[in-house]
């Protein structure tokens, strides 16, 4: 394969690689490196690429694994700058940012939430992937991806309805 | 009513039961004008999931890792380094025996000259330098002034 043809192969995911790299590690360096690395890394096993039979579904599970590992190192190596750092207590900057841009705001919650809640929701109602496939990323089962993401999803809900009533109560 | 069934659906998705097609649904509700009020609090949420999923990947794809890329530059930042202090050595050995050539004279006449001339410029010199302090002294003249007085 050469360098063209291996463009063409990953064209069509690798924004999604992207995304799922930024959703957990924020920044947005941070996330092009990652998936120049994971790009990279697709590269050199070129010649052993057609054995597998979905590239992309390997390529996010490199992303996601890699990115967890990032995190890791992160956090043992040095004091970590919390991102998640957004209390729901404060219900003054909520309220600002919630008229300034409420997408970024729902954002921010999303990237408070565990990692593999962070990944399935990424996945799922992002990326729109089947819960087979998700199962398979994530290496839980397809209940198990059920629960998180319900769970995730009612985190999501709850944060944002203390925000809405917030002025009101 | 629309609402109702989009009531059972969000009802639903919060369960995680919905499928793709049922949750493309809400997508397009939310993002439609006529959203129920009572619903209007979960329209940043699908707007949003429908907004991050148009994020690009926009950096140009390069095939060699930036580690590799780090390691190559290191070495070739080594050899730079290298060169400039061989190149530096050589030139200095070259310069002492120049040095040796150029620094004599035969006659004592033209020596002196020579010597006298080098002096003058040096003193030339100095004297600038001299020029330049006489300011600081105005400054400081001004300056015990304003804080004597």
């Amino acid at each position: 394969m050469n360098q063209s043809e291996f463009v063409l192969l990953i064209n069509p995911f690798k924004d999604k690689l992207f995304r799922l790299a930024k959703r957990l590690l924020v920044s947005t360096e941070e996330a092009e490196d990652a998936t120049q690395e994971i790009l990279v890394k697709l590269w050199n096993k070129n010649e052993n690429l057609d054995a597998y039979n979905s590239v992309e579904a390997m390529a996010v599970t490199m992303t996601k694994n890699y990115c967890l590992d990032q995190l890791k190192s992160k956090r043992a190596s040095n004091l970590r700058i919390e991102h998640s750092n957004f209390t729901a207590k404060e219900p003054s900057l909520y309220k600002k940012i919630e008229d300034n841009d409420s997408l970024k705001w729902v954002e921010k919650i999303i990237n408070q939430l565990p990692e593999q809640q962070r990944i399935i929701i990424q996945l799922r109602d992002i990326e729109q992937c089947e819960f087979s496939e998700i199962a398979k990323i994530t290496e839980m089962n397809e209940t198990a991806v059920r629960v998180s993401l319900s769970r995730a999803r009612k985190t999501i809900r709850e944060y944002m309805l203390k925000t809405h009533s917030y002025g009101i109560q | 009513m629309e609402f109702n069934k989009m009531e059972a659906l969000l009802e639903k998705y919060f369960e995680g039961e919905t499928s793709i097609a049922e949750e493309n649904e809400l997508k397009n509700y939310f993002s439609s004008s006529n959203v129920a009020s009572h619903l209007e609090q979960y329209k940043p949420l699908f707007g949003y999931f429908v907004e991050a999923k148009n994020e690009k990947f926009e950096k140009n794809i390069s095939f060699i890792s930036k580690k590799k890329k780090m390691a190559w530059l290191s070495i070739a930042a080594t050899i730079v380094v290298m060169i400039g202090i061989g190149t530096y050595t050589f030139l200095n050995v070259n310069d002492v025996k120049e040095n040796k050539e150029l620094g004599t004279y035969e006659d004592p006449k033209e020596a002196l000259e020579a010597t006298q001339k080098a002096l003058a410029m040096l003193s030339n010199n100095v004297n600038t330098g001299i020029e330049g302090m006489q300011y600081i002294k105005v400054y400081e003249m001004t300056k015990d002034k304003v804080f004597i007085d």
